[in-house]
């Protein structure tokens, strides 16, 4: 990646994933988080201001991360990409865009500890799929770009994952009871899906408010 | 009898072994009895493999059926995948009906294997053309005693123990033992197993390796889990399945049912499909009396 100071490989099961450091600095490292097709260059260009490191991860079948046979991705495998993530890093506040803003939404539920603050930010595979039960489709074949980035798969499965409000909500609590942050989540995107919707009526969420000044609150924390 | 080899009454090794590549993950198929007699799919449940069917499969191929098995992804001679989903399960699957037959045939699923396969049919219902679903049916019932703040507790620690596991899933190795040692852990899980049957089977879904036998599971997978799919959603798809359906359901709890009760499936059973509630079995009733149950099932697909 030619925008990295270093790009430092790590293993999640089969996979070998990506981190890559944009910039040096001092204090908590702020991890970027890519939306669905993209990969860390792309969210790179954020224009944004933080004091501390920063980074970016490519997720699993993204960027200079492996491209798996088969597929079978779920946003909870990219959860678990991140957390790999942090356990090199350490805390973070964690900033995702599109899909990447639903991921570190998760893992700032799954991980309240490590995460301080989670930012969400509009962009590609922020809706996902539906919120109840819906008919499969018979996909077998991912077409010619199968093995390449971003893989097909992930494009297929993770434009469609469902994503229950309830479930949303159940990460919402576990952040809020597990950060000992007042407000751990920042929902800073214009897109408002259903899950969006139900975790901005939740304590602890952040709405109204812009990706800089959501990140100058946990800059200070 | 030699230590490493077992043999158990009624049980069969397959007639036909092939392979097909599903979207570069290779799927072992297995196949009983004659290629020219009708198909009849058999699907195993989560953490198990198709030779659990050794029994089974041979009964309902004897009475005229070219029955075709297979391991699902990282389970038995299946290859390891890098990550596993129910969509991918599904993909699988229709690999290997693609690779056997393009008409509908009757469909014989057990556990997860059976709600894998409603959520197939309900997407193609031209692939099947009847199903026995053998206790892979939802059940609703989730700790209804437990406070809210103690269920977020528990998620907590669920969430975090699978994380856990995802760190060390890449040098994870299964534990070697011998094969007594291995029927013995498995029985934890299939407490109304005989140790006859849970030895022959490791024989047949274990490895013998130089410091002893082990499970060919793949050993970064984990049982149980968490995530947005909720149980009410596989009996939707059941109440819609366009095809004669016929479920099996023992009364024994087992740690590796699903704890459904006749009450809790009954609401969902497909327009002219039937549930037959066996008493006094438990979760591997295909197993447990293969018998009565290929007869259930012969009666059926004829």
């Amino acid at each position: 990646m030619s925008t990295a100071i270093q790009t430092i490989s790590l293993q999640h099961n089969r996979i070998t994933l990506a981190l890559h450091q944009l910039r040096e600095g001092s204090g908590r490292p702020l991890l970027l988080l890519h939306g669905l097709g993209e990969n860390a260059v792309n969210i790179a260009s954020l224009p944004l201001s933080w004091a501390g490191p920063v980074w970016a991860l490519d997720f699993t079948g993204h960027g200079a991360s492996t491209v798996p046979n088969g597929g079978g991705y779920s946003a909870e495998i990219l959860m678990a990409d991140v957390d790999v993530a942090l356990r090199y890093l350490g805390e973070a506040t964690v900033l995702g865009r599109g899909l990447g803003g639903y991921i570190a939404f998760l893992i700032a539920g799954a991980r309240p500890s490590l995460v301080r603050g989670a930012v969400i930010v509009d962009g590609p595979g922020l809706t996902g799929g539906s919120i109840h039960a819906t008919s499969s489709s018979e996909i077998s074949v991912a077409g010619p770009r199968v093995g390449q980035a971003p893989d097909p798969w992930a494009l297929i499965e993770l434009s469609r994952d469902a994503r229950p409000p309830n479930y949303a909500v159940t990460f919402t609590h576990l952040a809020v009871a597990g950060s000992g942050i007042d407000d751990p989540i920042a929902v800073t995107c214009k897109v408002s899906p259903p899950w969006i919707e139900a975790i901005k009526a939740e304590a602890g969420v952040m709405t109204d408010i812009t990706m800089q000044d959501a990140l100058d609150i946990y800059a200070a924390i | 009898m030699s230590t490493d080899t077992r043999t158990y009454p009624g049980a069969r090794q397959p007639d036909r072994f092939r392979q097909v590549n599903a979207d570069n993950v290779g799927i072992a198929v297995y196949e009983w009895g004659r290629e020219s007699d009708p198909v009849v799919f058999l699907v195993h449940g989560g953490s198990d493999f198709a030779r659990t069917f050794d029994v089974f499969g041979p009964l309902i191929a004897d009475a005229g059926w070219r029955v075709v098995t297979w391991d699902h992804r990282g389970h038995g001679d299946s290859d390891y995948a890098a990550m596993y989903s129910w969509d991918a399960d599904i993909r699988d699957a229709l690999a290997v009906m693609t690779s056997t037959t393009h008409a509908p045939a009757p469909v014989v699923a057990h556990s997860k294997g059976g709600a894998l396969m409603m959520q197939l049919i309900e997407a193609s219902p031209y692939r099947a053309s009847r199903m026995v679903n053998i206790d892979g049916m939802p059940s609703k019932r989730r700790m209804p005693d437990v406070p809210d703040h103690d269920q977020t507790r528990l998620m907590a620690n669920e969430i975090g123990s699978w994380l856990d596991n995802r760190h060390n899933a890449a040098t994870a190795i299964r534990k070697p033992g011998t094969l007594v040692d291995l029927a013995a852990r498995r029985a934890k899980m299939n407490p109304r197993l005989s140790i006859e049957w849970l030895e022959y089977l490791v024989t047949v879904g274990a490895r013998h390796e130089a410091d002893g036998w082990r499970w060919k599971l793949d050993p970064s997978m984990r049982f149980g889990g968490f995530g947005p799919w909720r149980p009410e959603w596989s009996a939707l798809r059941m109440a819609s399945l366009p095809i004669p359906f016929l479920g099996l359901l023992g009364t024994v709890d087992e740690p590796m049912g699903w704890g459904a009760r006749a009450r809790d499936v009954l609401p969902w059973i497909p327009q002219g499909g039937r549930l037959e509630v066996l008493e006094d079995i438990g979760h591997f009733i295909h197993i447990e009396d293969p018998q009565r149950v290929s007869k259930l099932v012969l009666d059926f697909l004829s």
